[in-house]
């Protein structure tokens, strides 16, 4: 079992759902990030004066998948949200140790189901 | 000089009026920005009230050098050709020039706000500047000369009488042309051709702006006396513009309560703008019991119309064609319906007796005007695409016009989540 963090551009994530979903991975969870890598943020101009914004607005998804679905689930995310420029994003992929349903109590591989 | 004084003080009370009523219909411009704003995702709502701000500038200023000439000058029944810049300029009521100007350029600067929202979260901000100069100085005015410059559909006995047709219709119709050419927003519709919810950001912000319309409109329709008089007309008015109002949001919500299982207020709001849009028209000729029903009726159209435009996928994010251009076009014709001879029309409408006559006069109009519109705005987008394009990016589009376009957020400082 891993657990899949992604970090993408905002308005790249309809494209990643998309691909996420032709691959078949269908639960995820998104939220909202700040961050800041390589590209060092972007100017903003607010009534005439130069704003430097180096937090910049991504997304965060993390999703929790069984072995099998480990490569497609990065393929699809970088199918998805790569554009080749700059602040496209990271991937991490983590062990994770247990995964249970609240619901039924149900451990491990089905429980990511 | 009794005679004189009142003759002076008259003149003084129809201006003062023709004023206050011309500062309620500059307010209903902050409704129109209120309601596109709340209709719309936060991520383009700097652009959109960008847009309403500019609109109302560009209007003033093309209704000044080109507008009032065209719509109030001298010239042939298509279109006045003097008074250019105001000068030599006369006024079309008893007011001075400058007040019934004002009054005037306010109604213009509503035809060209109307088609901001049809065409929102997706057109490009130097092409909507371009588009607003031109409908307020030139094709708006053309289709007010018709109708209440002295122009042909005037001779006609055509009757209008605060701008279902020459307001509403022309906003509305050049809104459906402006959004099939624009395409509609992205996800939008999905590949089956179902619409997908794309909700607004605030419906707060949009039922305040329905607020201000709605106070607005009291200076729109009763205003249009254009004088105080004993005052039993704008009374009529007054009252027939409320009572549509409530009538088409009663109705609207029913329609939507049963047809979708909730009464959603924003389709219930929508109900009530389609009310105010459909009794612009016929407010003064109509008994108020003829108003609530034309109301009413107009708040079913715009429920219908809104399904309508998503089966046949034309994307109008704040519902401005059903609302402005269908109902602009239910209103005109219900004057030769419900009109009353007693009342200052021309004819008796159907139902009291006057057979078909006005109504074959309001549908010859009010038809004329949309294939005016659809044919020069055609033209007119489509000379905008070429040469600077309707359209933003794709990215752009995905990020949101307000970073695109303007370099800055509506809501600094907060995290606005975007899913879609």
């Amino acid at each position: 079992m891993k657990l899949i963090v992604a970090l993408i551009q905002p308005h790249k994530l309809p494209d990643v759902k998309k691909a996420l979903y032709d691959a078949e991975v269908y639960k995820m969870t998104v939220t909202n990030a700040l961050g800041s890598g390589q590209q060092k943020g972007y100017t903003e101009t607010y009534r005439g004066v130069l704003q430097e914004v180096n937090l910049l607005k991504k997304l965060r998804l993390e999703i929790a998948v069984n072995e099998e679905f480990v490569e497609p689930t990065i393929e699809a995310i970088v199918k998805g949200a790569q554009t080749g420029k700059i602040g496209d994003g990271k991937i991490f992929v983590l062990d994770l140790g247990e995964c249970i349903r609240i619901r039924t109590g149900e451990r491990g591989q089905e429980a990511i189901g | 000089m009794t005679q004189e004084v009142i003759q002076i003080s008259t003149v003084g009370l129809d201006t003062l009026w023709v004023l206050l009523a011309a500062f309620l219909v500059f307010f209903m411009q902050a409704g129109f920005g209120m309601v596109e704003a709340g209709f719309i995702r936060a991520k383009n709502t700097c652009n959109i009230l960008t847009k309403n701000f500019l609109d109302f500038c560009m209007a003033s200023i093309g209704f000044f050098m080109f507008g009032y000439a065209i719509m109030f000058g001298d010239g042939n029944v298509f279109m006045g050709l003097k008074g250019w810049f105001l000068a030599g300029a006369e006024s079309g009521a008893r007011v001075p020039l400058y007040a019934f100007w004002l009054f005037q350029a306010a109604f213009c600067g509503a035809a060209a706000t109307i088609v901001a929202g049809g065409m929102a979260e997706r057109m490009k901000f130097q092409a909507y500047l371009i588009y607003s100069f031109i409908i307020s100085a030139l094709i708006y005015p053309i289709v007010g000369h018709w109708i209440w410059g002295g122009g042909w559909l005037a001779a006609l006995n055509f009757a209008d009488f605060a701008g279902s047709t020459v307001v509403h219709t022309v906003g509305g119709t050049a809104a459906l042309i402006g959004t099939i050419l624009l395409k509609p927003r992205l996800a939008k519709y999905g590949p089956d051709g179902k619409p997908n919810v794309i909700a607004g950001h605030s419906i707060p912000l949009a039922s305040l702006g329905v607020f201000i319309l709605w106070f607005g409109w009291f200076g729109f329709n009763p205003g249009s006396s254009l004088s105080v008089g004993d005052g039993s007309l704008i009374a009529l008015v007054a009252i027939n513009t409320n009572l549509a109002a409530a009538a088409g949001g009663i109705s609207a919500m029913i329609m939507v309560w049963k047809m979708f299982g909730k009464p959603d207020l924003s389709m219930a709001m929508n109900g009530a703008l389609a009310g105010l849009v459909a009794i612009t028209a016929p407010c003064a000729f109509v008994d108020p019991w003829a108003a609530i029903v034309i109301g009413s009726i107009g708040g079913v159209i715009v429920i219908l119309g809104v399904v309508l435009l998503d089966k046949l996928q034309i994307d109008d994010p704040v519902g401005a064609v059903p609302v402005h251009g269908m109902n602009g076009f239910w209103g005109t014709i219900a004057i030769g319906l419900f009109g009353k001879e007693s009342l200052g029309l021309a004819h008796n409408g159907l139902f009291y007796g006057g057979g078909f006559k006005q109504l074959g006069i309001q549908l010859l109009g009010v038809s004329s005007v949309i294939i005016f519109i659809v044919i020069s705005m055609s033209i007119v987008f489509k000379l905008i695409n070429v040469t600077i394009g309707l359209r933003v990016s794709r990215e752009e589009e995905l990020k949101g016009l307000d970073i695109g376009e303007h370099g800055m957020e509506a809501y600094g400082g907060f995290q606005i989540f975007t899913t879609e």
